[in-house]
């Protein structure tokens, strides 16, 4: 190749691969939260401020520090996640009187859907809304629906790739309830 | 009857831009392939999951409240934010949606032009020694050389 040709095409050729390799990396889950969870490590939560559910105020992890919060992920055309609502919202009720909460975050849907399920099942917990996904996705959140536990100092301290189970709420949650902020 | 056509026409005349200006109602197909269904990354027309699903019901709601396509597609950003839109926005990492293709064009346009300059330098140098030629075949031939092949060819035609 001509040297004044070179290094043009050199250059054209390395950005495309670099633009390819941005994509590429862009799409792939964030392994960050497991990985410290594996090291017993507590990280904090990605920080945003999101749209409360059926609101007009903004709302964020941050403003119920000093509780244990139960963050979930969840969708109403989710069928995984309609599952759990009811263990959800009996848990909440439980969380409350401990000093605790359920926080929903509902993702990728339309307000009047996500209202309509919280009627229907009556949720009483608060929900913050996530309308593209790009805030859980800071999480490294695969799939629906997704559950992360935060200490009373707003860290998280638990991740559940799946849905809750009972079992898996009654290993998590005492030890947190019990812990001071 | 003539003071009645007269009466039509004018109506018409009066109507028929108006009904012409009103922006045309959206139709489901018109919208649907300029959004993404959210969760597969594919363009609406073409997704069927539960999410595009949802999607098609909230917009066919919006269509019976009688909005336009446009109005039925800010109404989505409204709801769902600007990735919505299955055309790339026009900002941040997005904006190389837009970018590379025409860098590419450029880039092959450029290619095109200096592979075409390229060939067209030996066709023409060769054409100008084919003009130097005494027959237009190739380079002049020396005096020397020019009289040794007509001794050779008288020779053989003998």
């Amino acid at each position: 190749m001509r040297p004044r040709l070179y290094w043009p095409v050199t250059l054209a050729a390395a950005a495309l691969i670099g633009l390819l390799a941005y994509g590429v990396a862009g799409t792939g889950a964030d392994t960050t939260l497991d990985d410290a969870m594996r090291d017993g490590k507590r990280v904090d939560p990605p920080a945003a401020n999101l749209q409360v559910l059926g609101g007009t105020r903004t709302g964020s992890l941050a403003d119920y520090r000093g509780k244990v919060v139960l963050v979930n992920i969840w969708a109403s055309w989710c069928e995984p996640c309609r599952d759990e609502l009811p263990l959800l919202e009996k848990t909440h009720k439980k969380l409350a009187r401990e000093g605790g909460t359920v926080l929903g975050i509902d993702v990728k849907e339309n307000t009047g859907a996500a209202l309509t399920a919280k009627h229907e099942f009556g949720l009483s917990y608060p929900n913050l809304r996530d309308p593209d996904g790009s805030y859980v996705r800071h999480f490294g959140q695969t799939g629906y629906p997704e559950t992360y536990v935060l200490d009373r100092r707003g860290r998280i301290a638990a991740v559940r790739r799946f849905p809750v189970t009972q079992q898996w709420l009654d290993r998590t949650l005492p030890p947190l309830l019990r812990e001071r902020a | 009857m003539t003071r009645a056509l007269l009466a039509a026409l004018v109506a018409v005349a009066l109507l028929a831009p108006a009904a012409a200006a009103a922006p045309p109602r959206a139709s489901l197909p018109d919208v649907e392939d300029e959004v993404m269904c959210l969760e597969c990354g594919t363009a609406l027309n073409v997704s069927n999951s539960p999410v595009a699903d949802e999607e098609r019901a909230f917009i066919r709601q919006l269509i019976a409240r009688g909005l336009t396509k446009d109005q039925v597609k800010a109404a989505l950003v409204r709801e769902y934010g600007p990735r919505i839109l299955a055309e790339p926005q026009g900002s941040g990492f997005s904006l190389t949606a837009w970018l590379v293709p025409v860098a590419a064009a450029l880039g092959a346009l450029a290619l095109v032009v200096g592979l075409a300059r390229r060939w067209r330098r030996p066709a023409a140098a060769g054409s100008g020694a084919a003009a130097d030629g005494a027959d237009g075949g190739g380079p002049a031939l020396d005096p020397a050389d020019a009289r040794r092949l007509d001794a050779e060819l008288a020779a053989y035609d003998r």
